[in-house]
């Protein structure tokens, strides 16, 4: 491709910004924050955004800006895992009911997926935390679960398609078999959809993390999160409104960041769109 | 056209401002009031919950005593009593003509299955202490009850006003715990359990009635939906507002009033003396130093609430401070768990019920307990979890922190099997020697050796007195002010126009 073409994609541009903000926030915080996330300064709480604290700091003392920095962390890697369990499962899931299509074993993944999927993801999310208990560990695994059905059709009914055309009958022809045809000859070919539905799951996924954390299901304190921080400034929002504007943008933009990525995304790596434009 | 649209709109604007008008003339007779703590059962003869009280006391359910609003003892089910031998003996004089909500009549034999049941030895009564002092109950005649007790207790009247001692029926016992049945005035109506408590007024009430026709109790912990349902008008009256950062706004919106009282509630956070860490007296001592109560009710409270230093409420003229026995040094803090020999970090579980001030404070301890070496994982419980596995069964737990709302109960000290698992004969001693005591200068010498011993023992870290913070609609009148027992006394409340 060349470098016009992808300047010209402004989404692109403006979603890779956004997105690069945030990782980098959560990549700096590892080893830079302005000040200690678990330290309390009760004597020094709820002061508006000055130049010691760029932020201002919350209800016990603490820095927002930090907390912003760590908080990207926990939803980063929150969204990160549980697309990444969405993915694991929920593509082989999809390549094998589209390897045996139409056979018992395609209607049973397809309809088991149909069952996820019925629910609203957050109720599933919430019922998950709620039985197996609030943590990340478990955000992570609830937002994931949700995930699968998502991969599992995305990826089955790209790899339909794929199974009528020449070059997969070849490969039937040399006598390779379902799964090795599965993961050479169609994985490759859906990779640029799972890329795009990757970076709008993604998107999903960090919305999940702070809803659950914001109804008190996800990361418990002391780790900071986007969801907690906007929960714990609602009753200060008449006369701290910092308290709630900055982890609230902070949502916003990231949300807002990965979407307009994966639109970018979906623009460039789509050989239909591709085509039509050209 | 526009002049006849125009009519239309006068008109119609003038039958709405008529009939807002008649709204308005005429004053509500319901109540919404929102509590923090949901009842887990409508038994308060049988559960230690507090959360049952303040729905039921001196609405539902009536004892022979009552508390006043401000502590004081009144005479309830009992008009009078007449003390005999001494302070051994007390004749109780029954109200005429009262009956229970189901209809059937109160009279001496009801208090003498009430009494005789608390103290059964199979019953399940959370405040046995109350009762353990009776010999026997005798049923004079229908309207009056002699009591004979062991040993003679001035503070007879003052245990039989608490709601664990309310009056309860035979005929309406065995469904108590999902359908109450008392004397007062409000019936007991309707419960939808996780969402509201419906009481309606008791027509045939025997003594002044009640001013509210009706009465819904709903329950709200979370400080962010009680701002909501506060300003949203969802609920009339909230008592115990879980977030003290909103007061002033409160305060100064003129549809709302902000009534700010006392309470008999010890904030603590309480360690389980019966296990390992906190079996060892150095590592209790070293909590209670690590602990700065002025962040906590600076940060947890926005400042409302009074430190405490023992298990003993402030306003008592009997209370000793002793806040300088477990003052803010880390330093001494790291030391003493040097001493003690354990092993940094030291890893603990601390169990947060869900009301506000528990949660708050919580974070802020749990921040003071890592900067002297104690980390803490904190696990946010719903109440009937709390309940049922911190406070009953397997006391689970390192570290809680819950307010003990109860008055004068320094006595839960003195139970090994009580939650927290302190076990110290001493104790034990002056307690039982209190009970006996009717000497007031000797009662108050025992009371304050109690304090001091439990304050050296570090049992618990005593954080703050909890303060009554109340937020109501303008319009409603006769709340009480402070809480001298867990009550929500509706009884006469009323709305001014």
């Amino acid at each position: 491709m060349s470098p016009m073409r992808f300047l010209r994609s402004r989404n692109l541009v403006i979603g890779a910004l956004l997105t690069g903000l945030f990782t980098g926030a959560a990549l700096l915080s590892f080893l830079w924050v302005p000040y200690d996330v678990t330290q309390m300064d009760i004597a020094h709480k709820i002061k508006p955004p000055s130049g010691v604290h760029w932020l201002g700091t919350d209800h016990y003392g603490r820095d927002i800006l930090s907390m912003i920095m760590v908080g990207a962390r926990t939803s980063i890697a929150v969204a990160v895992l549980a697309v990444g369990i969405g993915m694991g499962l929920g593509v082989p899931l999809g390549l094998w009911a589209a390897a045996r299509r139409f056979s018992l074993l395609d209607e049973v993944i397809m309809r088991g997926n149909d069952l996820v999927f019925a629910f609203p993801s957050l109720i599933i999310a919430v019922m998950i935390t709620a039985i197996l208990g609030p943590s990340a560990t478990n955000a992570i695994i609830a937002i994931g679960i949700f995930n699968i059905p998502v991969f599992a059709r995305l990826s089955r009914s790209g790899a339909l398609g794929l199974w009528n055309r020449d070059f997969i009958l070849a490969a039937r022809v040399a006598g390779k078999g379902a799964m090795r045809i599965s993961f050479e000859h169609v994985l490759p070919n859906i990779l640029n959809l799972l890329i795009v539905q990757g970076t709008i799951q993604f998107s999903m996924g960090i919305l999940a993390e702070a809803g659950l954390s914001y109804v008190g299901l996800g990361a418990q304190p002391p780790t900071p999160s986007w969801g907690r921080m906007l929960a714990d400034s609602q009753t200060m929002i008449s006369f701290a409104p910092h308290m709630a504007l900055f982890p609230g943008l902070a949502i916003l933009l990231t949300v807002l960041g990965l979407n307009l990525l994966g639109d970018g995304l979906r623009d460039l790596l789509d050989p239909k769109l591709r085509r039509g434009r050209t | 056209m526009l002049s006849k649209w125009m009519k239309v709109t006068v008109l119609g604007a003038l039958t709405l401002a008529a009939a807002s008008g008649a709204a308005l003339a005429q004053a509500r007779d319901d109540l919404k009031v929102a509590l923090q703590l949901e009842p887990p059962n409508m038994d308060p003869t049988s559960n230690a919950a507090g959360a049952i009280d303040q729905v039921l006391y001196a609405n539902v359910f009536q004892g022979l005593t009552r508390f006043g609003p401000d502590g004081e003892i009144l005479p309830d089910l009992a008009k009078s009593w007449d003390i005999s031998e001494g302070g051994k003996v007390y004749t109780f004089h029954l109200a005429e003509g009262v009956k229970f909500h189901d209809g059937t009549d109160f009279d001496a034999s009801d208090v003498k299955f009430t009494l005789d049941r608390a103290r059964a030895p199979d019953s399940t009564n959370a405040q046995k202490g109350l009762f353990a002092g009776i010999d026997t109950v005798e049923v004079v005649d229908p309207l009056t009850v002699k009591v004979v007790l062991k040993a003679p207790d001035g503070a007879f009247p003052f245990k039989m006003a608490w709601g664990d001692a309310v009056i309860v029926a035979p005929e309406s016992i065995k469904d108590i715990a999902t359908y109450p049945v008392g004397t007062g005035p409000f019936k007991f109506e309707d419960w939808v359990q996780g969402d509201h408590v419906d009481l309606e007024k008791n027509p045939d009430y025997w003594g002044t009635p009640a001013k509210l026709d009706h009465v819904e109790f709903k329950f709200i912990s979370d400080p962010t939906a009680a701002f909501a349902a506060m300003m949203a008008g969802d609920v009339d009256v909230f008592y115990s507002y879980p977030a003290p950062e909103n007061l002033p706004q409160f305060e100064a919106d003129p549809r709302f009033q902000v009534i700010v009282g006392s309470t008999e509630g010890e904030t603590i956070m309480a360690m389980n003396n019966a296990r390992p860490p906190f079996d060892n007296k150095l590592v209790r001592e070293a909590v209670a130093h690590a602990v700065n109560r002025k962040e906590v009710i600076d940060g947890a409270m926005f400042g409302y609430g009074t430190p405490i230093g023992t298990h003993f409420a402030p306003h008592n003229p009997d209370y000793v401070d002793l806040t300088s026995l477990s003052d803010y040094d880390p330093e001494k803090s790291k030391e003493l768990l040097k001493q003690a020999g354990v092993t940094l970090p030291l890893k603990v579980k601390m169990t947060l019920p869900p009301t506000a001030y528990a949660r708050r404070s919580g974070e802020i301890i749990a921040a003071e307990l890592r900067a002297v070496g104690i980390e803490p994982q904190i696990e946010n419980v719903e109440w009937a979890q709390w309940l049922s596995s911190t406070f009953k069964g397997a006391h689970d737990f390192d570290l809680t922190i819950i307010s003990h709302t109860e008055p004068m109960d320094i006595g839960i000290y003195a139970n090994p099997d009580y939650y927290f698992g302190y076990n110290n004969p001493a104790f034990q001693k002056v307690m039982a020697d209190l009970d006996v005591e009717t000497d007031t200068a000797k009662r108050s010498a025992l009371l304050k050796e109690a304090q001091t011993i439990i304050a050296q023992d570090y049992v618990n870290a005593y954080l703050f007195q909890l303060p009554l913070q109340t937020v109501a609609a303008a319009g409603v009148k006769g709340l009480w002010k402070n809480a001298p027992t867990q009550a929500t006394d509706l009884t006469g409340v009323y709305w001014e126009n």
